[in-house]
């Protein structure tokens, strides 16, 4: 039977794909759903209890962790626009072939092959307080010399600001190339109608371009707002959480949580919070995006 | 539509401004690299920073005597050569046996497998610290690479690839009576480089960033990689600008090297990550 000979071969295939991926992700995350209802401390000599949703009302009443979300929130508040913005003006730029092109692509996603953890250090020299340091020259010299010059990781306004800034830097190459391969699959045809019936360039842009995208355009913010809620390497590097919890995050307060506290139900629980902002994000883009052919 | 010479000129004015913001700090570490140490923060705050003026390699020379880096770089290619190798092959094999074979539950399995995609690796790290931590696995290179090797999203890209392999090209070797691991190998394969190109590229540059899990797990510097040592390496006193941008440096140029070779690849492999959904 030929059936059966796939079915003995195809369960030698699979087999180690699904076990890595049931000890390693479902498992743990299954752990996480239970863990965060218990008590569980590392380390300690004390039984473990259910204790119910203990748990996440302490969650809900603690300022550092509503700070964090709310900081995951501003994040992805300004940084999805402005990125997505961004990265559609450089597509749109560089969507004409003109001469040079290439390089400028080349440049723009360069940032994006980089480790967070090397551009968290190369930004920390460009944020260096005193007039030395180069985004306080850049800012002087930009305003005529009326900037004084800041400490931007230890100010509780800036901090997150430039935590901002430098995570735009490294991403939008990624949603520039995305917008790019989008752009490229419009067929040229409408744009040939419309300025045939007069449309300049703006309507162009409106009724063409943006609307073609439209489902590009909801996958590149749907990736860099669940990036958002992600936040940590940039943020442990450079500030710790601080300057008074300015720049703390959800992931950050997991991480210290469990890492630097041993309270893994507690960190269980801020994992569980996670993964539902992640599973309605996702939901959203789900319920926002054109479905023209379905998977599987 | 027709751009005209002034809006050319407009557009590569737009560029130009842009290229420096992106530019700017990729020539502050290339050539504050190449400067003495009490020069890179002196000279960040004026054009001198972009000056290549008085170079020389010392700091190069100085990361080594400061810190063991030929250790770092060793454990992050090798961890994530590991993770990249296995999941090519553990991948596409379990890709293979759900584009191409016949199988009872295959549906099913398939689309829990699809179902697993959601799961940032955020939403595992706790549990699977707690387990590494009981287990007693921390600082080991076993616990920075098993648990990475089967990965659902390059199953997917797989899957979606294979699905478009013409099936005439496996009937004739099958009526042959070729093995399924042969098919895979001799014809399979070679007809999917471009997936292999993209997950390979995908996976590398994950782990070679990889940060939030080997800061977690690692103790000492045995077996810890590239991202942890930099971030460790920043904060050893005395601050030695000149000797961390030289750090940065080595650690990317393998990243940069591969990229302005494979270009093609990485933009498509990046860019393949958006069929996702």
């Amino acid at each position: 039977m030929r059936l059966n000979d796939q079915t003995t071969s195809a369960l030698l295939l699979v087999t180690p794909a699904l076990l890595g991926l049931l000890l390693f992700i479902l498992l743990p995350f299954a752990t996480a759903l239970v863990l965060a209802f218990t008590d569980l401390r590392l380390g300690s000599p004390l039984a473990v209890n259910f204790v119910g949703t203990d748990q996440f009302l302490s969650l809900f009443n603690d300022p550092d962790f509503i700070r964090a979300l709310l900081n995951n929130l501003l994040f992805a508040a300004v940084v999805v626009p402005l990125q997505t913005i961004l990265a559609l003006a450089l597509a749109l730029l560089l969507n004409r072939g003109l001469p040079g092109t290439v390089a400028f692509r080349t440049l723009f996603f360069m940032p994006v092959v980089f480790p967070m953890s090397l551009v968290a250090v190369i930004w920390s020299l460009i944020y260096a307080p005193g007039e030395n340091g180069m985004m306080n020259a850049f800012l002087q010299w930009a305003s005529f010399g009326l900037w004084e010059a800041k400490d931007f990781l230890r100010d509780p306004l800036l901090a997150m600001p430039a935590i901002m800034l430098l995570s735009i830097w490294q991403g939008v190459g990624f949603q520039m190339v995305i917008l790019l391969a989008g752009l490229q699959g419009i067929p040229q045809t409408l744009y040939e109608a419309a300025a045939l019936d007069g449309a300049g360039r703006w309507r162009q842009l409106l009724h063409i371009t943006l609307p073609q995208l439209r489902n590009p355009l909801i996958f590149v913010m749907l990736v860099t707002t669940i990036l958002a809620f992600r936040l940590f390497d940039q943020v442990q590097i450079m500030t710790r959480g601080g300057p008074e919890n300015a720049t703390t995050t959800v992931v950050y307060e997991t991480v210290q949580a469990a890492f630097a506290r041993q309270q893994v139900a507690l960190a269980s629980a801020m994992t569980v919070v996670f993964f539902l902002l992640v599973l309605s994000i996702t939901w959203l883009q789900r319920r926002f995006t054109h479905h023209e052919r379905e998977v599987a | 539509m027709r751009p005209g010479a002034g809006s050319i000129l407009l557009r590569y004015l737009l560029l130009a401004g842009l290229a420096i913001f992106f530019i700017a700090p990729l020539l502050m570490m290339f050539l504050g690299s190449l400067k003495a140490d009490h020069r890179v923060l002196l000279e960040s705050g004026s054009l001198t920073a972009f000056l290549p003026h008085e170079l020389s390699l010392q700091n190069y020379s100085d990361v080594f005597r400061r810190t063991d880096f030929l250790r770092f770089f060793f454990n992050s290619l090798f961890i994530t050569g590991c993770v990249v190798i296995c999941g090519l092959v553990v991948n596409a094999l379990a890709a293979y046996a759900f584009a191409r074979l016949q199988w009872r539950g295959r549906d099913l399995i398939f689309n829990l497998v699809l179902a697993l995609m959601i799961l940032p690796f955020e939403a595992i790290a706790v549990p699977l610290f707690y387990g590494a931590s009981i287990l007693g696995l921390r600082d080991t290179y076993a616990v920075q690479i098993l648990p990475f090797i089967a990965n659902a999203f390059a199953i997917y890209l797989f899957y979606s690839f294979f699905i478009g392999i013409p099936k005439e090209l496996e009937e004739a070797a099958r009526i042959d009576g070729a093995s399924t691991l042969r098919i895979f190998f001799s014809i399979i394969a070679p007809n999917a480089k471009p997936v292999f190109a993209s997950v390979a590229i995908l996976t590398f540059l994950t782990w070679w960033g990889s940060y939030l899990w080997p800061t977690m797990v690692t103790i000492g510097p045995t077996v810890r990689p590239l991202p942890v040592a930099i971030a460790s390496f920043y904060t050893l006193p005395p601050l030695q600008w000149g000797d961390i941008l030289a750090f940065g440096v080595m650690m990317v140029s393998p990243v940069l090297l591969l990229f302005v070779i494979f270009q093609r690849w990485f933009v498509a492999g990046v860019a393949s990550s958006a069929m996702k959904g």
